[in-house]
C-alpha cells in the first residue's frame, strides 16, 4: 500500500497547519521518498501504514519530522512577493549607486531549492535594471540537494509549478514550450550558476562576498546552535553595506546581535550593524 | 469586488467560487459560454474580475475576450483565463487578445490566490493572508 489520496489531503492540512506552507497536489509523487525513511525509523515498511500511524499517534514530534521532510524544496516565484518590491525599490537602486564605479554585483540565493528564488531575481533584473546589462552581475544558487541543484541548473518547470507567483507576461517572455514543460530563455538561464554546498557543515568553503544573501525558508529547519553558525558565516560573505534576506517566518533575533534591520515595501532586510 | 466565472464545466465554477468565497469574495456570478458571458458583461454591472475558460461551446474564451475588448467601457475589467490550454503560442494569443493573466489547469488553491495577488485583488502573499484563507 501506499500513500492513498485521502492520506495525501491529511499531510496537506498538517503541513499547513504546522508551517504555513501549501503542499500543492503535484507534490503528492514525494510523499513515498520522503517518508520512507521516516517510517522505517520506527519500524513501519509501508509509507501508507505510515501515514495511518501519523493519523493515529497525534505524535506532535512525529508530526514536526513528517512536516519537514515534506516540505523540504517546497519554493515558488517572487515568492511572498513584498521582498522582490523592495528589492526593485529601494535595495538595488542602493547598490547600483554605491557600486556605481566598479560597475559589479553579486548576488546568492543560499538555499535555493529549484531555483524560482534566484531566476525571479535574474528577471527583475532584466526587467527592471537594464542598465545594469553590462555591469557584471554575478547570481549563485546552492542546495544541499544534488537534485534541486540539477533541476535548477536545468530551467525546465511544470505548468503546476508556472502556476506559482509567475506573471504570464513573464512567462511569455522568458520560457519557451519544452515538451509540456516550459524553459527558460539561455539569457537568463546563462546568468546564473547552480552548485551543491552544505549551509549547516561550517565553516563554510571560501566563497567571495555578496552585496545580497537571499536566506530564505531554510533556518527554519535547523537547531538555534546551527542557526547561530550559520548566520555568523553569512554576516561574513556579505559586502559592506549588503543585505540578508530571511523568509517571512524567520529572524535574526535571539540569535545574533551584529544585524540591524531595514524595511522597505513591508519586507524585512538585515544589514551588518555599524561599529 | 464583483467575479464573472465563464466555464462549461459547473464542477469548475463551484471549485472557484468556493474558493473566492474563502478569501472574502462573494459578489460572484457565473456563465457557462462565451456568448452568455459576453451577454452578462453588457447587461452589466461590469465584473472587476473575469476568470474564463478557453475551451467552451458557442462562443470560446478567446472569441470572448477579443469581442469584449472591442467595446472600450468594458477596459476596466480585468481577466484571467482560466484554461488547460497550456501552449506558449496559445498564452501569448490570450494576452494579445487581451487578458491579463493565465493560469493554467490543473492548478491548486494556492495557485489562483497567487494570481489574484499578482493581480492586485489580494493582499500580498504573506502569513496573514494564507492564515485567512485557509481557516
Ligand atoms: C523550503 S526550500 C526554500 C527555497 C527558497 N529559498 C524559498 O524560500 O522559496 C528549502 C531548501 O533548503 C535546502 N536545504 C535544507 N537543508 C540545507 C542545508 N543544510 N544546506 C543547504 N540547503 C539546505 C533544501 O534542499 C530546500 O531546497
Amino acid at each position: 500500500m501506499t500513500v492513498a489520496n485521502d492520506q495525501f489531503t491529511f499531510l496537506q492540512e498538517l503541513v499547513y497547519k504546522r508551517s504555513a506552507m501549501v503542499l500543492s497536489d503535484s507534490k503528492a509523487y514525494l510523499a513515498e521518498s520522503r517518508l520512507m525513511p521516516l517510517a522505517r525509523a520506527i519500524g513501519i515498511s509501508d509509507t501508507g501504514e505510515f501515514v495511518a500511524h501519523v493519523r493515529r499517534s497525534h505524535d506532535v514530534k512525529l508530526e514536526e519530522q513528517v512536516v519537514e521532510a515534506m516540505t523540504i524544496n517546497e519554493t515558488l516565484w517572487f515568492r511572498d512577493k513584498r521582498p522582490f518590491d523592495a528589492l526593485r525599490s529601494h535595495v538595488l537602486p542602493d547598490l547600483i549607486s554605491r557600486k556605481a564605479s566598479a560597475r559589479q554585483l553579486s548576488i546568492w540565493s543560499a538555499a535555493s531549492s529549484s531555483g524560482q528564488e534566484l531566476y525571479s531575481v535574474a528577471i527583475l533584473l532584466e526587467e527592471s535594471f537594464p542598465q545594469m546589462r553590462d555591469w557584471r552581475v554575478s547570481l549563485l544558487g546552492t542546495d544541499l540537494s544534488r537534485e534541486m541543484v540539477d533541476k535548477a541548473t536545468s530551467g525546465v518547470y511544470s505548468s503546476m509549478e508556472m502556476n506559482r507567483g509567475l506573471p504570464a507576461a513573464m512567462l511569455i517572455r522568458y520560457f519557451s514550450q519544452s515538451g509540456s514543460s516550459y524553459r527558460l530563455t539561455d539569457t537568463i538561464r546563462s546568468k546564473v550558476r547552480f552548485q551543491q554546498m552544505n549551509l549547516a557543515s561550517t565553516p563554510w568553503p571560501s566563497l567571495p562576498v555578496f552585496d545580497v544573501i537571499l536566506l530564505r525558508n531554510v533556518l527554519i529547519y535547523f537547531d538555534v546552535g546551527t542557526k547561530q553558525r550559520i548566520l555568523q558565516e553569512a554576516r561574513r560573505r556579505l559586502s559592506p553595506g549588503g543585505y540578508l534576506l530571511l523568509g517571512t517566518a524567520e529572524t535574526t533575533s535571539g540569535l545574533s546581535g551584529e544585524f540591524e534591520t531595514v524595511s522597505a515595501e513591508g519586507a524585512v532586510f538585515y544589514r551588518v550593524k555599524e561599529r | 469586488m464583483r467575479v464573472l466565472l465563464v466555464d462549461d464545466s459547473r464542477a469548475m465554477r463551484s471549485i472557484v467560487a468556493r474558493i473566492l468565497r474563502k478569501i472574502g469574495i462573494f459578489d460572484i456570478d457565473e456563465a457557462a459560454d462565451g456568448q452568455e458571458a459576453l451577454d452578462r458583461v453588457k447587461a452589466g454591472p461590469v465584473p472587476d474580475l473575469a476568470l474564463v475558460d478557453w475551451n467552451m461551446p458557442v462562443m470560446n474564451g478567446l472569441d470572448f475576450v477579443i469581442s469584449v475588448r472591442k467595446e472600450g467601457e468594458f477596459r476596466s475589467m480585468t481577466i484571467m483565463m482560466v484554461t488547460t490550454e497550456n501552449e506558449h503560442g496559445q498564452i501569448v494569443r490570450a494576452l494579445a487578445a487581451g487578458a491579463h493573466e493565465y493560469l493554467i489547469k490543473p492548478f491548486d488553491e494556492e495557485a489562483l490566490i497567487d494570481k489574484l495577488a499578482i493581480l492586485g485583488f489580494v493582499g500580498n502573499l504573506d502569513e496573514a493572508s494564507s492564515e485567512q484563507v485557509h481557516s
